[in-house]
């Protein structure tokens, strides 16, 4: 008997199938793993198992019970408890609060207890084998504490089953290190965790069985030691690795963009780096490695402290975007949704906004041809799909989403193009083609730099890979020489 | 200590303590218990107002409407209890006026938690809808001979002192009602889940909703309670005056915004006490009622109140700004 | 519908996969066409119910001298909540720069000043006007840029701090006798065109093509949308927000010199319901009061179903009191139409 078993779940949305025939079986004190692309269906196989979705065909059993209907509130009854990515927290309340709060309303509690509520807050905080000021506000903590408040707080309802949204996606190496000794101690008591991750490191460190989905189906459900690297990858993306890697063709002599000693105060220090024409350089590192920050300085959204930036071996000063699109550098951020886009607004306006004064004559006016033909340019030769570009550009899929920043950014003749994360939450086709267009630029000779997470995407795309730790740059190799054992040892030697 | 002098609280705090000390030193006549009794007399409408914005704006809104509802709400009553030749118990009177004033802010709940519209915007509509059916359909004129438990009401007083020149000063009566007010909206939030859910709705409304607060029964339960509360408002305001204006409040719902402001409550929701709330709204009457104490002109009034919004939410907005700088800092 | 590649369009992604809400799925134009028709509606019914005074020659002069006033108001607060934020502090402004002009044409024009000399002093004092309007305005702009004070404190810190100063330099008192060009200017007509009306026309002209045909009418669509979005991609946010501001501020001066040359008089704390007024019809007009979207088109029929609706309800003798009734209504109805309609289109859509 196990703790939950799904067979057979299918779960569509306005026509858009979401689950097909999925199953998932979850053993007593077992750490299992869900993995997948992004948008493979893992958030809806969650929220099925947590009752926030009713599942249109297939079968739940809990206990060996079979259950038809699950309300949320019977998922939390039956112990199911669900860690979200933002952990539901409330940043103007206390320490004690966040982590009681829900309890005391389970019970439908009118009145509050504020010496029961600390004391539950107390107890569930050493079960985590942590200590943190029960008045402060939750505000005032770090990224890593709030989410052992979030997992305290499941703890609250005696949980059986904890599921884990992603949790390692905003902290940094130790505190995922210490993550996971808390995840090991709670299966030693006897829970349940379901760890849903598209980092492959972490799956093979922390997971006993791993379930991976692919566009909304089963792929394969197997015990760690029988998948290795090479396998999940497979699994998760339905290609085989593909032994091609991204070379330069000839050596520029000038590189494009060069730095000498970059630092910006508390983020990054030491940094010089070079960029050719025609190179796509990769920047990877932990989340809190500086990487983002590096990115942001070299596109003046935060102006670094010290140190020079040359562009075409001139030094130049860029304290603002303004200054950074004057030199001709673009920049992809890493949260498409909030940094990138513009939801509400037309395909067309996302991405003429960073040229309208290019596209503008005298006096401001905006030149509506101009704007038109740039717009009919860039959705053909990215190819996006897209009803009218009138549309807004929320009903695009991520990967044209994707297409239409690029467009954005493209649409300025950048020589320095910096991707931050260019297909996250991208689809396995649109991110064949972005990739595609991306070498496909830098072989026309702009430069490229690359920060991600996604090896495979480092390893196939970038004639070079640098690596950052606690803000600074710790080792540097050719794309093809990259290897999982190489990144491993440049984070545990140098410290 | 140190905790307390992290408060907002503490600076209004302060200035208030820095105001009195200053207009106590130019003019004698600040410290007596007449002018003290003033301050607190022009505090007890106010007091009640004061309450009713701060909680709205705790949980993520902004209300301008519950003058409306006040007055709506007294001269409604007033004039039914009026017609009647009413001669009960004044507590009837209030709560008449209390139950309309709650029917009116369970309108504004309607708009706000069931049609999803912006709370600044809901509420600028219903006060004006409020009013202009006030004053058309119910009546634009005065009522100056109110019924009999009123004015015995409002002529009872306590803390009566005979002062040096032999005048007898006191409070109204009126003042307990609003002590009560304040202490039940601090036990409200402090003590209730439901006043911690107005706090948790502030904070993230979609995490309140995930972990099983219901924002639809908060709204509806802050809006009818603050119509309420402006109801029974409205109707000390009544006996205070010894006459029901129809036109009396309105256009007082900006400054008893800017006192919850001043106070240290976050426009944004989530944050804000009752004792910040009455701090501002202290330092608002002491400007309005003392200013001319210091000399300066009573047209001053509003240049200085103007000022002192700009000074404290600018105070307020850089403090945020840099402690998000100091937060983002990483190499260790 | 064009569709570049000839691939056949891709489905709309599901709702529920996306954290964001699809409410606010605007095609702005049907809301432009259904407020039209409720013009339209408007203008039939109170043509109907008093055909002879509402539909003469006198009413449409009076109710030219009366909207522009209103109308201009609405614009100002149109641009501040297209930016996301609001602007509390126009008629503020429209008092004290009615004050800085009146001031200057009546306390500064010697008594005995020949045509001439009146029209510099009267020019004189509408630059002052409008100069001070400038000022109020970056003012706004500079505690909500650099501060960082959210729009709605800070304006209403400023609308206090605006009447203050009118007060404290008039101490209170109204100013009246003004030269007596000025407020002919102001109230006469070329040809048949009252000059309060052409004021509003060139308003309109002046809002619609900095909104649609200039850069900065985009930039501040964009900001207002998603500012971080628009920081990233290279608009000058603080920039775009001060210009907002400072022509916010600019439109209540031109309001307040129309409302002085109307009133014969400046006060500092004139009209205060305008504010309530402006933001009913930005938000009847379509502005969208989370900030990204809004039309002249619409804000040009707002404002003439109300003033329809408010001759009317003149022709029958309706108070004034009752026209707050009626406005608030409608400011509820249109919003929940609008909120009606987009509801209906995101399902229909999914």
């Amino acid at each position: 008997m196990s703790l939950i078993q799904l067979s057979g779940i299918s779960k569509s949305f306005a026509g858009v199938q979401a689950l097909k025939d999925v199953s998932i079986e979850l053993d007593y004190g077992e750490i299992h793993c869900l993995a997948g692309e992004n948008g493979c269906g893992k958030s809806t196989l969650i929220k099925v198992m947590s009752g926030v979705h009713a599942p249109d065909h297939g079968e739940m059993r809990i206990h060996g019970q079979k259950r038809k209907l699950l309300t949320p509130i019977d998922a939390i009854n039956e112990g199911i408890q669900v860690i979200y990515q933002d952990f539901s927290i409330f940043p103007n309340l206390t320490v004690a609060e966040n982590i009681a709060l829900n309890t005391e309303l389970a019970q439908n509690r009118k009145l509050v207890n504020w010496r029961k509520m600390k004391q539950m807050a107390k107890q569930a905080l050493e079960k985590v084998n942590i200590q943190l000021d029960l008045d402060a506000k939750v505000e005032t903590l770090s990224v890593a504490d709030k989410q052992l408040i979030a997992i305290s707080r499941a703890l609250m309802h005696k949980a059986k089953l904890i599921i884990m949204d992603e949790p390692t996606t905003a902290l940094t190496q130790k505190e995922v290190s210490s993550l996971f000794s808390i995840i090991n101690g709670l299966k030693r008591e006897g829970m349940t965790i379901l760890f849903v991750s598209h980092k492959l490191e972490e799956v093979f460190e922390i997971s006993e069985r791993i379930t991976i989905l692919r566009n909304g189906k089963n792929v394969v459900s197997e015990r760690v030691q029988q998948l290795d690297r090479d396998k999940l990858v497979f699994y998760m993306t339905g290609r085989k690795i593909e032994e091609s890697y991204y070379e330069i063709k000839k050596d520029a002599s000038i590189p494009i963009l060069q730095t000498e000693d970059l630092g910006l105060q508390g983020c990054f220090e030491h940094i010089s780096l070079q960029v050719k024409a025609g190179e796509i350089v990769g920047l990877t590192g932990l989340l809190g490695s500086g990487r983002t920050e590096l990115a942001e300085s070299l596109f003046g959204l935060r102006s670094a402290t010290s140190g020079k930036i040359f562009i075409e071996g001139k030094e130049q000063q860029i304290h603002s975007v303004q200054d950074a699109i004057a030199q001709r550098i673009a920049y992809v951020p890493e949260d498409r949704l909030t940094e990138g886009l513009f939801l509400e607004q037309s395909i067309e306006r996302n991405m003429v906004i960073s040229v309208v004064d290019q596209l503008s004559s005298r006096l401001n006016m905006l030149n509506q041809t101009k704007v038109k033909s740039t717009v009919q340019d860039w959705i053909k030769s990215l190819g996006i799909v897209a009803h009218s570009p009138a549309l807004p550009v929320k009903t695009l899929s991520g990967g044209n989403q994707q297409r239409v920043v690029l467009a954005k950014w493209l649409a300025t003749r950048p020589r320095l193009l910096i991707l931050n994360g260019p297909t996250v939450g991208v689809d396995i086709g649109s991110k064949e083609d972005i990739h595609q267009v991306i070498r496909a630029l830098a072989q026309e000779g702009m430069g490229v730099l690359m920060i991600s997470d996604d090896f495979p995407e480092l390893k196939h795309n970038c004639n070079r890979i640098l690596v950052m730790k606690n803000g600074r740059l710790v080792g540097e190799m050719a794309g093809k020489e990259w290897s999982q054992e190489e990144w491993t040892r440049l984070q545990e030697t140098t410290s | 200590m140190k905790k307390v002098m992290q408060t907002s609280e503490f600076y209004v705090a302060i200035v208030v303590l820095a105001l009195f000390l200053v207009i106590g030193s130019q003019s004698s006549a600040f410290f007596t218990i007449t002018n003290l009794f003033d301050l607190i007399r022009s505090g007890i409408v106010p007091g009640i107002f004061v309450m009713c914005a701060m909680l709205v704006i705790i949980s993520g809104g902004i209300d301008v409407s519950f003058p409306a509802i006040a007055t709506f709400s007294m001269f409604c009553s007033t004039k039914i209890l009026h017609s009647m030749h009413y001669d009960g118990p004044v507590l009837v009177a209030f709560l008449l006026s209390g139950l309309i004033g709650l029917c009116l802010g369970l309108i504004n709940a309607v708009f706000i938690s069931l049609f999803r519209l912006p709370t600044l915007i809901v509420t600028l509509g219903t006060s004006s809808m409020f009013s202009g059916f006030l004053l058309t359909f119910v009546g634009s004129s005065q009522i100056s001979d109110l019924p009999k438990p009123l004015l015995t009401f409002s002529k009872e007083q306590i803390f009566k002192f005979t002062n040096d020149s032999g005048i007898t000063v006191g409070l109204p009566v009126a003042v307990l009602v609003s002590l009560g007010v304040i202490v039940l909206v601090a036990l409200l939030l402090r003590y209730t889940m439901m006043g911690r859910g107005i706090y948790a709705l502030g904070g993230d409304a979609v995490s309140a909703q995930r972990i099983g607060f219901s924002p639809i029964r908060i709204q509806f339960f802050i809006y009818g309670f603050v119509g309420l509360m402006a109801g029974v408002a409205g109707m000390i305001h009544t006996t205070m005056m010894r006459n029901s204006n129809p036109v009396d409040l309105l256009g007082t719902e900006l400054l008893i915004i800017a006192a919850v402001v001043l106070g240290g409550t976050r426009i944004t929701g989530g944050h804000g006490t009752v004792l910040g709330s009455l701090l501002g709204l202290l330092l608002v009457i002491t400007i309005q009622n003392s200013l001319i104490l210091l000399g300066i002109p009573s047209y001053w009034q509003r240049f200085v109140i103007g000022a002192l919004i700009l000074i404290g939410t600018g105070v307020a907005a850089y403090q945020v700004k840099r402690s998000i700088m100091k937060r983002k800092s990483i190499v260790s | 519908m064009t569709n570049p590649n000839g691939n056949s369009p891709e489905p709309i992604t599901p709702i529920s996969r996306s954290s964001f809400s699809l409410q606010r799925y605007l095609p702005q134009d049907a809301s432009i066409t259904r407020l039209f028709i409720i013009m339209l509606v408007v203008f039939v019914l109170m043509a109907g119910i008093s055909p002879n005074t509402f539909l003469s020659l006198d009413s449409f002069t009076s109710m030219s001298f009366q909207f522009p006033v209103f109308g201009i108001f609405a614009f100002a607060m149109m641009l501040s909540m297209i930016s996301g934020g609001i602007d509390l502090s126009i008629v503020g402004i429209a008092n004290l720069t009615s004050i800085i002009a009146a001031s200057v044409m009546v306390r500064m024009l010697p008594a005995e000043a020949s045509a001439s000399e009146s029209l510099l002093y009267i020019l004189l004092g509408v630059a002052a006007a409008l100069m001070v309007g400038l000022v109020c305005g970056l003012f706004n702009g500079f505690a909500i840029t650099k501060i960082g004070i959210p729009p709605i404190l800070v304006t209403l810190g400023t609308m206090q701090l605006f009447m203050g100063i009118a007060i404290i330099v008039t101490k209170g008192q109204a100013i009246v006798g003004l030269p007596e060009l000025y407020t002919k200017i102001g109230n006469g007509s070329l040809w048949i065109f009252p000059v309060p009306l052409l004021m509003f026309c060139l308003c309109i002209l002046g809002t619609y093509v900095l909104l649609n045909k200039q850069s900065y009418g985009m930039k501040l669509q964009m900001l207002g949308a998603n500012p971080t979005a628009s920081f990233f991609s290279g608009v000058n946010n603080t920039r775009v927000l001060l210009t907002t501001y400072a022509i916010s501020g600019v439109l209540a001066a031109i309001a307040g010199l129309v409302i002085v040359a109307q009133t014969n008089s400046a006060k500092a704390d004139y009209g205060t319901s305008y504010i309530l007024q402006a933001i009913l019809v930005a938000v009847m007009g379509g502005v969208d009061p989370r900030g990204g979207f809004g039309k002249v088109a619409g804000i040009v029929m707002a404002v003439l179903t109300l003033q329809f609706l408010s001759s009317g309800l003149n022709a029958l003798h309706v108070g004034n009191f009752f026209k707050d009734f009626m406005w608030g209504i409608v400011l509820l109805l249109v919003m929940v139409i609008n909120e009606w309609s987009n509801r209906r289109k995101v399902r229909s859509i999914s």
